[in-house]
């Protein structure tokens, strides 16, 4: 079993997102070690894109603000690297195709591998083009996660059966940023999943309250929480970690 | 390449896309095998193309020029004569049918110049659509008269503030807006860009430029071009210019980028002459970008070649010999735009004066019984008040 799995053993686990370099790495390496002592199972670290996608405008803020800051893949891995002299929970990467590509996906997974990154997460790289990086990422330990969406419908146990670390499950249509509403049937997906896959599955996409994470995990193995961190680094930024650590230990209270 | 990646170009293309748009495109993707081949969906689409589209567009011999140019024999290709004023129409019609035979009832697109927001609003109102068009903020400023058409044939237009607020920003916000409401929703792609099937579908609706020029050619001529050319932003008309002739190997394909300021700057947006391969907007291909994989914030006179990618079939045709891409700065289409006109009569489009630019480079050199066609992909009526604005000269739009 992965470290990432492992953080799934024996309780719900809560998964908390930054994006690396907002505003600096100075305040994401104060934030990561806010979300680990606050009860962090897992941590997800943006490495910023400047056409993210899959985000929705808080997240999209955010990487202009790491980018604008100067932060680069380089960077980040020294970041991590740093990290990883205390740091323990597992991390793993989320970012775009084109920013491991670009660096060289054997390169990049190799240099993870030696930081300390668990897992990446690329979430425009769905089942059929992950041959590119996936395979890659099996020969060095790396988690290869991917993401099931409600309109995956009979792609579930095809992903599924393939999962490796964790399943993401997104919550909702759309992008990324919180939601007051979650209209998914996530149990029935969850359902589904559990019948091919063989590791753990949390669900994320627009969870803001710990009410909202507890019914998440309570119908999964985890919740994940992006944007409302985000927002809370935008609105206190060097001064975010007290803010976030507050955040996280109301979430993973809630997760008890 | 693995088998389960579809609709390669070589190493280009894919499905690069958030597991919440696979079913999406894939349910497009049979929806088109069925439909492409169907005789109803078929002559539906050429009676529109037809009668409301006005097709075929005129092959026009272009003699003040030819004479001028003291070369080659240059022909027009019409496309700025088409119903919306530009080749856009030719692939929104197929889409919009293609959609609503899908049983969709809203379309969304994303828009440069206007062009093809012009079209998709143009296509959902004849056909009772739903309509919203995402445009950069920038671009809205610069073509401020195809916002008003657009909302005048019932549009809603959405400015995009992100990134620098141009076309790949629109981009990423219709692929963003798709992602939130797929039930109901077409993205009407305006380019051979994205993830499949979205290159294919795209070309071979804009495959009637190149049908069209054949047959009127050997109508005309009784022979084949020597060469063929287009503007190339995301390459949809050029695409369109050249697919009937890949397999005739005596016919030079020719596209022409955007540069901007010129190659040597920063400020371009030819991304074959100077970007590097990438995965971006769905699709593999070769994008303008740092040597972190950032997507590089292009920059051209033109709103609609403003875009820092390439479609992955121009992306393939490059890497294997067969289409030549060069770039063609600001001024030298400025130029272009001025000479069509005061030689011709025919305002192009800013973003065909490429073409136009690269054929008054070449004929010269050319023979007198050789042949090109330029295609004029759109009418320079949008473009007036801008090209006033870069010579100085500031007018009311």
């Amino acid at each position: 079993m992965s470290r990432i799995s492992q953080a799934f053993a024996g309780h719900k686990a809560f998964i908390p997102f930054v994006t690396c370099g907002d505003p600096d790495l100075e305040t994401t390496g104060r934030i990561v070690r806010a979300m680990e002592e606050a009860g962090a199972d897992l941590i997800e670290l943006g490495i910023p894109f400047s056409d993210p996608t899959a985000e929705g405008p808080v997240i999209q803020a955010a990487n202009v603000r790491a980018l604008s800051g100067g932060v680069t893949t380089d960077k980040i891995f020294e970041f991590v690297k740093d990290l990883r002299s205390d740091v323990k929970v597992p991390l793993v990467f989320m970012t775009y195709a084109n920013v491991v590509f670009s660096y060289g996906t054997e390169r990049f997974v190799k240099r993870c591998v030696e930081v300390g990154i668990d897992g990446i997460i690329l979430p425009d790289v769905p089942f059929e083009e992950k041959e590119e990086f996936a395979p890659i990422c099996r020969a060095n330990g790396i988690d290869f996660i991917s993401l099931i969406a409600p309109t995956s419908e009979d792609r579930i146990a095809m992903i599924a059966s393939e999962a490796e670390g964790f399943l993401y499950i997104v919550s909702s249509l759309g992008v990324t940023g919180t939601r007051s509403e979650i209209k998914t049937d996530i149990s029935a997906i969850v359902e589904q999943v559990r019948k091919s896959a063989k590791v753990p599955c949390a669900v994320g996409f627009g969870i803001s309250t710990p009410e909202q994470a507890a019914r998440m995990a309570a119908v999964s193995d985890g919740a994940i929480v992006g944007s409302a961190i985000v927002r809370i680094i935008g609105e206190h930024g060097r001064e975010a970690a007290t803010y976030v650590k507050d955040f996280v230990k109301s979430m993973t209270d809630a997760l008890k | 390449m693995d088998s389960k990646s579809k609709g390669r170009f070589g190493v280009h293309g894919g499905q690069y896309i958030p597991e919440t748009l696979m079913n999406a495109v894939i349910e497009l993707e049979k929806a088109y095998d069925h439909y492409k081949n169907d005789p109803d969906f078929n002559r539906e689409l050429t009676k529109l193309l037809n009668e409301y589209a006005g097709r075929p567009s005129l092959l026009y011999y272009a003699e003040k020029m030819t004479k001028d140019l003291g070369g080659a024999k240059i022909y027009l290709k019409r496309e700025d004569l088409n119903h919306t004023g530009s080749h856009k129409i030719n692939n929104v019609l197929g889409q919009a049918l293609l959609a609503k035979k899908m049983g969709k009832t809203r379309l969304i697109a994303e828009t440069g110049a206007g062009q093809h927001g012009v079209a998709t609003a143009t296509a959902a109102a004849l056909m009772g659509m739903e309509c919203v068009v995402f445009m950069g903020e920038e671009d809205t400023k610069r073509q401020a008269l195809n916002v008003y058409r657009m909302r005048l044939l019932g549009a809603e237009v959405i400015p995009v503030k992100t990134g620098t607020a141009t076309l790949k920003d629109a981009v990423s916000e219709a692929m963003r807006e798709w992602t939130r409401r797929i039930d109901d929703t077409h993205y009407c792609l305006g380019s051979v860009m994205g993830p499949h099937p979205f290159p294919t579908i795209v070309r071979d609706f804009q495959a009637v430029i190149s049908k069209e020029i054949k047959e009127q050619m050997l109508e005309l001529e009784g022979r084949l071009p020597d060469a063929v050319m287009a503007c190339v932003g995301g390459g949809s008309n050029a695409i369109g210019t050249f697919y009937n002739f890949i397999n005739d190997p005596s016919v030079r394909l020719i596209g022409c980028e955007a540069a901007g300021r010129g190659i040597d700057t920063f400020e371009t947006a030819a991304t074959l002459n100077t970007g590097k391969l990438g995965i971006f907007h769905g699709m593999k291909s070769y994008f303008c970008q740092d040597e972190y994989g950032q997507i590089a914030p292009v920059y051209s006179i033109s709103a609609g070649l403003d875009y820092p990618g390439i479609g992955p079939e121009h992306a393939y045709l490059h890497d294997i010999g067969r289409a030549e891409y060069v770039a063609i700065t600001d001024e030298e289409a400025v130029q272009a735009f001025e000479y069509l006109s005061r030689t011709e009569g025919i305002i192009p489009a800013i973003e065909s004066a490429h073409a136009v630019a690269h054929a008054i480079k070449i004929a010269p050199s050319m023979d007198p019984d050789q042949i090109i066609v330029v295609t004029i992909s759109g009418r320079g009526d949008k473009d007036v008040a801008a090209i006033a604005r870069y010579r100085g000269e500031d007018i009311y739009e």
